[in-house]
C-alpha cells in the first residue's frame, strides 16, 4: 500500500520526541479527526537549528511528520515557510489518494510552529486559532462542529463538536 | 503466505478436503447445470448434494436454500427482495446500528426509495435489546434484520429471543450468521428465523459461495432477471466448484464445530488474559461471555490501529483494524461509535480472530511482538503525552 520512501520513513522516522524549551510549538489535527502532530522547533539566527516531533497517526501520518522534520532542519524560517503539503508529498514520492489529507497535516503543524514563534519572538500571546479537521473525501480543511464537510457534503464522523 | 494469519473475519483458507473435493468441478464435471446431457446432470446433482449439507448445517430444509456469490448478495436479496415483494403491506424495516455494509447500505438504497428505517441501538457490549425490537415493530413492519453475531466485536446477538417477538407479531425476521455459521451452532427453527445469510469463505470454504435460507412459503423477489437457477430466485450460471466446495465446508464444520470452538477459545483466552499482563491502558471490546470463540477486538489507548497493524505485519503478523485510517471511507468503525466507544479511542482499535491453523506458541509470539510496538508508537504521540501529563 505505501511505497519504500513512505514505509522507511515510518519505520525509522526521524526527529520523532520533544524539545520542552522549544522557540515555537505546532499543533494541528486531534485523535478524533484520526491524526494529530505536534511540532516543536529550535530556532537560532533565523535558521531552524532543531525539530521535533510527536504523531498520533496512521503510517503516512508517521511518515509525513518525519519528512517534514527533515526538510525544516537546517533552513532559514523564510524557507521553510515555503513547504507545502504538495512538496512533502512529493518528497515522500506519492501518498495512496485516501491518504494525501496527511500531508496537508504535516506542512500545517510545521508552519504552525513557524507562527507560534514569531508570534513569540514578537511578544505577543499566540492568537487562539479554530480548531479544524480535514475531510477524509475532498481534503477541505472544516471547522471542528461540522457535521458535513462543507465542500463534499460527506458526514464527517466522531464527535465535532467541541 | 508465510506468516501468522490472524484475520479469520476476513476470510479463512481453504481446508485441504474442500479444495480436493472441488477439483474435478473445475475438469471432469464442469458442464453447466442448467444442460440436460450427462454433463449438466453431473454438476446439477454436485449442488443438490451441496445444497442437503448447507441445509443440514442450518436445521433447514435443502429446498428452503439457494445459492449466491457471497454473503452480501445474500443481504442484499433479503433486505430489498422482500422490500419489494411485501411492500403492499408496509414499507418500514428494523435493522441495527451494527450490520454490516451490505445491511446497511442496502437499507439506506431503500429508503431512498421511500422505505422507512429504523435503525436500533446497541448497548455498549453491542448488543440489540430484544424489547426494544418489539417497541419498534408496527403494522406497517414487514422485516427485522438483526445480524446474528458481529465481526468486529464478536458479540452474538440474542436471535432466538427477537425471532419469537417477531413470530407473534407476524413480522419476517432475517438474520446475516456470515460470521456465525460453521462457527457456532446454527438452528433456523430454533432461532425463529425466515431468511439467513451464511458464506462458505467464513468456515474453510471457497470465496464466491453465499446462500440465503429463505423459509419455505415467503415470498421474495430475485434481485437479479434471467434464468430460472435456484427455482427462479438467482438467475446467472452457478458457480459449481464453489458451491460444491460449500457444501463439503459445511459438513466438515457440522461435524468437528465443537472441537473448533474449544481450540478458538483456547487461543482467545490466553491472549485474552496476556495482553493486559504486558500493556497498560487497554479497552476490551465486546460482550465478555456471548461472543464468538477466536475473537479478540481490543482497543489500544492513545494510538492509532493502521501504524500497529503496519509494524505487526512487518513481524509477520497479520491481523485488523476497526481505525478510520484503515477503512478506505477513512470512517470511524459504525460498530464502535453505536457501542458508545470514542472515536479517539476507537482509532486505537485491534481485531485478532483466530483459526484452526493458530497455536499457543503463534498468541504467545503475538504476547512477545505487540507490546513494543505499542510502546514505541506511545513514545511518539502526543496524545499519550499528554494523557501521561494529567496522571502525573
Amino acid at each position: 500500500m505505501y511505497n519504500p520512501t513512505v514505509l522507511d520513513h515510518f519505520k525509522n522516522p526521524r526527529n520523532v520526541g520533544v524539545i520542552e524549551d522549544a522557540d515555537g510549538v505546532g499543533e494541528v489535527g486531534n485523535p478524533v479527526c484520526g491524526d494529530m502532530m505536534t511540532f516543536y522547533i529550535k530556532v537560532k539566527n533565523g535558521v531552524i537549528e532543531d525539530v521535533k516531533f510527536q504523531t498520533f497517526g496512521c503510517g503516512a501520518a508517521i511518515a509525513v511528520s518525519s519528512i517534514v522534520s527533515e526538510m525544516a532542519k537546517g533552513k532559514t524560517i523564510e524557507e521553510a515557510s515555503k513547504i507545502t503539503n504538495k512538496m512533502v508529498a512529493e518528497a515522500l514520492e506519492g501518498l495512496p489518494k485516501q491518504k494525501m489529507h496527511c500531508s496537508n497535516l504535516g506542512a500545517d503543524a510545521l508552519q504552525k510552529a513557524i507562527q507560534d514563534y514569531k508570534m513569540k519572538k514578537l511578544g505577543q500571546a499566540p492568537k487562539a486559532e479554530a480548531k479544524k479537521c480535514y475531510c477524509p473525501v475532498c481534503d477541505l480543511e472544516n471547522p471542528m462542529e461540522a457535521e458535513f464537510c462543507t465542500g463534499c457534503g460527506e458526514h464527517l464522523e466522531g464527535e465535532h463538536t467541541h | 503466505m508465510a506468516g501468522i494469519y490472524v484475520d479469520h473475519v476476513a476470510g479463512t483458507p481453504l481446508h485441504p478436503k474442500v479444495f480436493e473435493a472441488m477439483l474435478p468441478y473445475f475438469k471432469e464435471c464442469f458442464g453447466n447445470p442448467s444442460s440436460i446431457h450427462s454433463a449438466g446432470d453431473c454438476a446439477r446433482q454436485a449442488i443438490e448434494e451441496a445444497r442437503a449439507k448447507v441445509a443440514k448445517l442450518i436445521g433447514s430444509e435443502a429446498e428452503e436454500v439457494i445459492f449466491t456469490s457471497c454473503g452480501t448478495e445474500s443481504n442484499n436479496m433479503a433486505l430489498k427482495g422482500i422490500a419489494q415483494a411485501h411492500q403492499s403491506r408496509g414499507k418500514e424495516i428494523i435493522i441495527s446500528s451494527i450490520e454490516h455494509f451490505s445491511i446497511m447500505h442496502a437499507a439506506n438504497a431503500l429508503e431512498k426509495a421511500g422505505f422507512h428505517i429504523i435503525r436500533l441501538p446497541v448497548d455498549r457490549y453491542g448488543m440489540v435489546d430484544p424489547a426494544a425490537v418489539e417497541k419498534a415493530i408496527t403494522p406497517q413492519t414487514i422485516l427485522v434484520s438483526i445480524m446474528h453475531a458481529n465481526p468486529e466485536v464478536g458479540t452474538i446477538e440474542p436471535i432466538a429471543e427477537i425471532g419469537k417477538i417477531t413470530r407473534s407479531k407476524n413480522v419476517l425476521f432475517h438474520t446475516d450468521a456470515v460470521d456465525s455459521a460453521g462457527i457456532i451452532p446454527i438452528d433456523v427453527k430454533e432461532m425463529n428465523v425466515d431468511l439467513l445469510t451464511l458464506a462458505a469463505s467464513q468456515f474453510y470454504g471457497p470465496q464466491g459461495a453465499g446462500a440465503l435460507f429463505i423459509r419455505k412459503g415467503i415470498r421474495i423477489a430475485p434481485l437479479l432477471d434471467g434464468g430460472i437457477q435456484e427455482r427462479g430466485l438467482r438467475a446467472g450460471t452457478e458457480n459449481v466448484p464453489a458451491i460444491v466446495g460449500m457444501g463439503v465446508a459445511a459438513d466438515l464444520a457440522r461435524e468437528e464445530m465443537e472441537v473448533r470452538a474449544a481450540h478458538l477459545k483456547k487461543l482467545q483466552q490466553r491472549l485474552i488474559e496476556g495482553l493486559p499482563r504486558k500493556i497498560p491502558y487497554l479497552q476490551f471490546l465486546g460482550h465478555p461471555t456471548q461472543r464468538l470463540p477466536g475473537t479478540v477486538s481490543v482497543a489500544v489507548e492513545y494510538i492509532e490501529g493502521e501504524a500497529m497493524l503496519l509494524f505487526m505485519d512487518m513481524e509477520g503478523i497479520q491481523i485488523s483494524s476497526g481505525s478510520a485510517c484503515i477503512s478506505r471511507s477513512l470512517k470511524v468503525s459504525h460498530v464502535m461509535l453505536s457501542m458508545g466507544v470514542d472515536a479517539a479511542t476507537a482509532q486505537g482499535s485491534l481485531l485478532f480472530t483466530f483459526g484452526m491453523q493458530n497455536t499457543e506458541a503463534d498468541v504467545d509470539r503475538i504476547l512477545e511482538v505487540l507490546p513494543p510496538i505499542v510502546e514505541r508508537l506511545r513514545n511518539m504521540s502526543p496524545v499519550y503525552r499528554k494523557a501521561m501529563a494529567k496522571k502525573g
